[in-house]
């Protein structure tokens, strides 16, 4: 059926879900439109969009990470304390329940914090695009007994109920496909995070440092061993972001710069040394993986930021 | 590493068997409370009224369940974060409060008041909540139901796995544990 859309004037067919252009590669128009219908626009129904985040929802509260897991099978081998054994025994034994049952495997079933990276070339179609992400986040903690964890007015406090709203970060990228990344996070971990905004001379050690002194004094509040993200320039708001963004990487891959990848291994090496170990009593898992990642920075700044989550390391992935 | 087994209620002598680093299993009647049941029941003492539940010889756990499935008791019941009760703790344990339970360092204050009034602070290990919940096999409301994940509950459990941290002595096992593993720089 040829249609009309607006704002991309070109006539389209429409196949299933999606709007394919017949000019797309010699578009009459590109020149006066800057390109915008360059590739094929493709309609998404902003209810598959709740879909995802509803399931998504449920799978990262229920079902602990391969990654992670392995992370931790390897650190039951090296941790010489037999209480973190212990604990790093329980974690996993806990891992396991949560998923043969679909229960949440920490009670804390987090706010849920959820990254879109929407391709350029997608139409979405059939509602708001955020009441859908949060009716995703509603259905899943609501039908999904999953707890409800946020309060309407920070200083007031009452809660919302369905722990909305998520908190949403929507990233625009090339294509035609829309991924969806759920990351639930505790509160327990990320009250220990923290941002310092340093001086371009504290080079890489005060960041270093930074850090290290940000996970010595969380000790055993974030619930070790822990996953410690960092996010080094940027902007203020940008370096938290990033400090977030590093936490959904998978465990065991290092930064793709050498540098980076050098630095992240030597955070780790130090972080381990404290001695803090599995739930603080003592030992030498206190952190799983350290992973940075980084922004360029304007020349007086040297923003850094220390994001931490516990070893319930949740986040799942769709691409629509 | 050794394993003691405990009921409430306590008594001193009970509290005075436990040291830091003392992996324990509870057995028994625990009540739970987070941060809005902690305010309440200072608020009360403050006021100078009567508590919903008689703390003498009892066990506070910082817990607020994720619902319950339909035919479970509780939903997943992990420990959270111990130091946002703090500042209301010594004045529990001044009513007779013998043990609290939960994850993460405590004040200066509560651990004084651990000493002062013969109590131990216990964790649990945190994020382990389905294996924890399976320990609970009664749990009911007694007070404040409006509080939701953060009301009153009174659990029964058998084997709740827990590590003593902070014993009536002074005994510390964060402390004492890292200075055990720590390697200088």
């Amino acid at each position: 059926m040829p249609v009309i859309q607006y704002g991309v004037p070109l006539i389209s067919f429409n196949f299933g879900n999606s709007v394919w252009c017949p000019f797309n590669l010699w578009c009459p128009f590109d020149f006066i439109f800057g390109g915008v219908s360059k590739g094929p626009m493709r309609e998404i129904d902003v209810s598959e969009i709740t879909r995802a985040v509803s399931g998504l929802c449920l799978d990262a509260n229920f079902v602990l990470g391969q990654d992670v897991l392995t992370s931790l099978r390897e650190a039951l081998q090296t941790e010489p304390s037999p209480t973190g054994k212990n604990v790093l025994e329980q974690v996993i034994v806990n891992a396991e329940i949560a998923r043969d049952e679909q229960v949440p495997m920490c009670q804390d079933t987090g706010y849920a914090v959820i990254f879109v990276e929407l391709g350029q070339n997608v139409r979405l179609v059939g509602g708001d695009f955020y009441a859908a992400v949060n009716e995703g986040v509603r259905q899943a903690y609501v039908d999904g007994y999953l707890r409800k964890s946020i309060v309407a007015d920070p200083l007031r406090r009452v809660n919302t109920g369905d722990n909305t709203p998520a908190v949403i970060h929507l990233e625009m990228v090339p294509g035609d496909r829309i991924r969806v990344i759920v990351a639930p996070k505790g509160g327990g971990s990320e009250n220990m995070s923290a941002v310092k905004m340093l001086k371009p001379a504290d080079g890489a050690k005060g960041v270093a440092d930074f850090v290290v002194d940000t996970v010595s004094k969380a000790g055993s509040n974030p619930c070790p061993p822990i996953v410690v993200g960092v996010g080094i320039g940027g902007t203020m708001e940008k370096v938290a972001l990033l400090a977030k963004k590093a936490l959904l990487r998978k465990l065991g891959v290092p930064h793709p710069d050498p540098f980076y990848a050098a630095m992240e291994r030597d955070l780790l090496e130090r972080i381990n040394k404290l001695g803090i170990g599995p739930q603080g009593y003592g030992g030498r898992t206190t952190a799983l993986a350290v992973h940075i990642e980084t922004y360029p920075a304007h020349i007086a700044s040297l923003p850094a930021a220390v994001n931490i989550n516990c070893h319930a390391a949740r986040h799942k992935d769709q691409v629509l | 590493m050794t394993t003691k087994t405990i009921s409430a209620p306590l008594t001193d002598e009970d509290v005075m068997r436990l040291r830091a680093g003392d992996n324990v299993l509870i057995s028994g009647v625990i009540y739970t409370g987070r941060d809005a049941a902690h305010k309440k029941l200072v608020e009360l003492l403050e006021a100078g009224e009567p508590l919903p539940v008689d703390l003498s010889g009892q066990m506070i756990y910082y817990v607020g369940p994720s619902p319950a499935k339909p035919g479970k008791v509780i939903g997943s019941a992990g420990p959270t974060t111990s130091g946002r009760m703090d500042a209301y703790t010594p004045a529990l344990l001044a009513q007779g409060l013998k043990a609290c339970i939960g994850k993460g360092s405590r004040s200066r204050e509560v651990r004084d008041a651990l000493i002062r009034y013969k109590g131990v602070y216990l964790a649990a290990t945190g994020g382990a909540a389905a294996l924890l919940a399976k320990t609970v096999s009664k749990a009911e409301v007694v007070a404040y139901p409006e509080l939701g994940a953060e009301a009153i509950y009174r659990l029964e459990v058998t084997d709740f796995p827990a590590t003593v941290v902070n014993d009536a002595y002074g005994g510390d096992v964060y402390e004492a544990g890292r200075k055990q593993y720590c390697i200088a720089d």
